[in-house]
């Protein structure tokens, strides 16, 4: 994609969204909403009733509280649905207190624990979390409610925001780099330096050094993955395992923590069938989340 | 006698040339992608300056992060070491020097006759360098040149989470949109990076007269922040940034003595 002067710009990966076919939201009785304004990108989902109603994620702007409309009216565009007609509003994220609308703001722990509970179901036992700043390793329990979690809270090394510095660097679109680093027939040294800053200075260096651009981006995948996976060992790995956040989509990511772990994470869900797409895990707590406190709500 | 220091930084290569100790050439170029080229274009244009040519120099001493890129150089030196040798010239009361550059920092402890006693560096973060100042910057929409003297201007410092340069980016962004002043913003970040210096000093002890020296060191509102964490003077000589070529092309004026 290019920006405005026309230069490439390869981390930039495309927005997306969609609506459930064939469901009809003015059937139904609970309409809730989940927003998760992410460092990188903001996701919104519409549940009806506890289902899939409609999605979409975008990338977050420079001010959180216009980028978590943006996506919610993103999400119920075209469908006649406005924000009078959502009964509750639950906001997540790295600027979740920045959801205007919301009417509660939950962690994204809490809210990606319980949306992979939802895409995969109750033998979910650990979540790897990957967004643009932060890797979250989350145990969880058959409710989907979080029994312990580690996160980086120091550091951005090995997030996705690394990922798109080397892809810019590379000149390579983000969403083919995963595909390109598994094209090597054995991954290199990992890079040595985890701080994104310093990363990118030894990306340079290897390059100067005549290494292939595959090359490169399977010793600095391969560094992220070792980052993750030390992550989740501290935490504890349990089946079943699964993948949230935008790297899930990296399939050089998930198959290098893959092999270090040596276990498999559970299948991603067709997107278009089921509308369960793990990047909006934290965004399906949250509606999930929503549903459950407006039922609350209306019990007192 | 004739003798040159090449300091290999990760964004400017640096040259000096000493005739019998005495400063009488400088020159720098970005490191770019071929360090090599820039380093012997760099060693050029100090040789012009000093109208003089390649085989008057006796002998030619690397230093810095891409030393071995600098493969005409007659022999090398450690960062550390290069720093402790020009902490000492340029101020023989110098017991403590502080480098900080484009993507290292360090703190290096030294004796009277310049020579390295201890030190500590930052192997694996860029928050605490010049980097982190130059990636602010750019996210405030400031001028590098500008960022000390905007920080200057404020009273107090904005809450940011400056552990990491691509967190304080975020925050960053997040703050000029809650109209936070940028002036506020700026000393945030030049006291974090302070708060990152001083850490490692403290950890080598407070030995006075502390020196600092790097690009980093031309900026005032850096030296503000850690002259007030510090809580004592700091020396800065004129051109800090050719430092490390300085203690290199004293180690080869010393090299090229003991050979006649």
């Amino acid at each position: 994609m290019e920006n405005k002067e026309g230069k490439q710009e390869y981390w930039r990966w495309q927005e997306y969204r969609s609506v459930m076919p064939g469901r009809n939201w003015q059937n139904s009785e609970i309409i809730t909403a989940g927003v998760d304004v992410g460092s990188v990108g903001s996701k919104a989902v519409v549940m009806a009733d506890g289902e899939m109603y409609s999605w979409s994620v975008m990338r977050t702007g420079s001010n959180s509280s216009d980028s978590a409309k943006k996506v919610l009216d993103w999400a119920m565009e075209d469908t006649g649905m406005t924000a009078k007609d959502l009964n509750y509003i639950v906001g997540t994220g790295y600027g979740r207190v920045n959801v205007p609308m919301a009417n509660k703001a939950i962690t994204e722990i809490a809210c990606h624990a319980k949306g992979a509970n939802y895409i995969w179901g109750p033998t979910v036992r650990t979540v790897l979390d990957v967004g643009g700043q932060d890797v979250k390793a989350i145990r969880v329990d058959e409710t989907g409610k979080v029994v312990s979690f580690l996160m980086n809270d120091k550091c951005a090394a090995g997030t996705g925001r690394g990922m798109e510095v080397i892809a810019d660097l590379l000149q390579i679109p983000i969403e083919e780099v995963g595909k390109m680093s598994l094209s090597v027939t054995e991954d290199p040294k990992p890079v040595s330096s985890t701080c994104v800053v310093f990363a990118k200075t030894e990306a340079v260096g290897l390059l100067r050094k005549g290494w292939s651009k595959e090359k490169v981006l399977a010793a600095y995948m391969r560094a992220m993955a070792i980052r993750m996976s030390e992550l989740i060992e501290k935490v504890g790995c349990e089946r079943d395992f699964v993948i949230t956040g935008g790297q899930s989509k990296n399939i050089g990511i998930v198959h290098r923590v893959e092999e270090i772990l040596g276990i498999k994470r559970l299948p991603v869900p067709n997107l278009e069938q089921t509308g369960l797409d793990p990047v909006s895990a934290g965004a399906m707590g949250a509606a999930l989340y929503a549903k459950a406190l407006y039922e609350k709500s209306l019990k007192r | 006698m004739l003798s040159a220091g090449i300091d290999m930084g990760t964004q400017r290569v640096k040259v000096v040339i000493l005739k019998d100790k005495e400063i009488i050439a400088r020159s720098q170029q970005f490191s770019g992608f071929e360090p090599t080229k820039a380093a012997e274009q760099s060693l050029q244009e100090a040789l012009q300056n000093a109208k003089l040519s390649r085989q008057d120099i006796q002998h030619i001493t690397a230093t810095g992060a891409g030393v071995n890129m600098a493969p005409f150089a007659d022999s090398t030196i450690s960062m550390m070491g290069a720093d402790a040798k020009a902490g000492a010239y340029f101020f023989p009361s110098a017991r403590t020097v502080i480098d900080i550059g484009a993507e290292d920092a360090r703190a290096v402890k030294c004796d009277e006759n310049g020579v390295m006693v201890d030190f500590i560096v930052n192997a694996r973060c860029a928050a605490g360098a010049g980097t982190f100042i130059e990636a602010m910057a750019r996210a405030l929409e400031v001028e590098l040149e500008d960022m000390g003297s905007l920080s200057l201007k404020a009273e107090k410092a904005s809450p940011i989470n400056a552990s990491c340069v691509i967190f304080a980016e975020s925050d960053v962004v997040s703050l000029i949109h809650k109209e936070e002043p940028k002036s506020e913003i700026a000393r945030a970040i030049f006291d974090a990076m302070a708060e990152r210096v001083s850490s490692m000093v403290l950890r080598l002890g407070i030995n006075k007269d502390i020196i600092l020296v790097g690009g980093v060191a031309k900026d005032i509102g850096f030296v503000d922040s850690l002259k007030r964490r510090l809580g004592t003077e700091i020396l800065i000589p004129e051109e800090p940034l050719y430092a490390g070529a300085v203690g290199a092309a004293l180690i080869a004026a010393r090299k090229a003595a003991r050979r006649r």
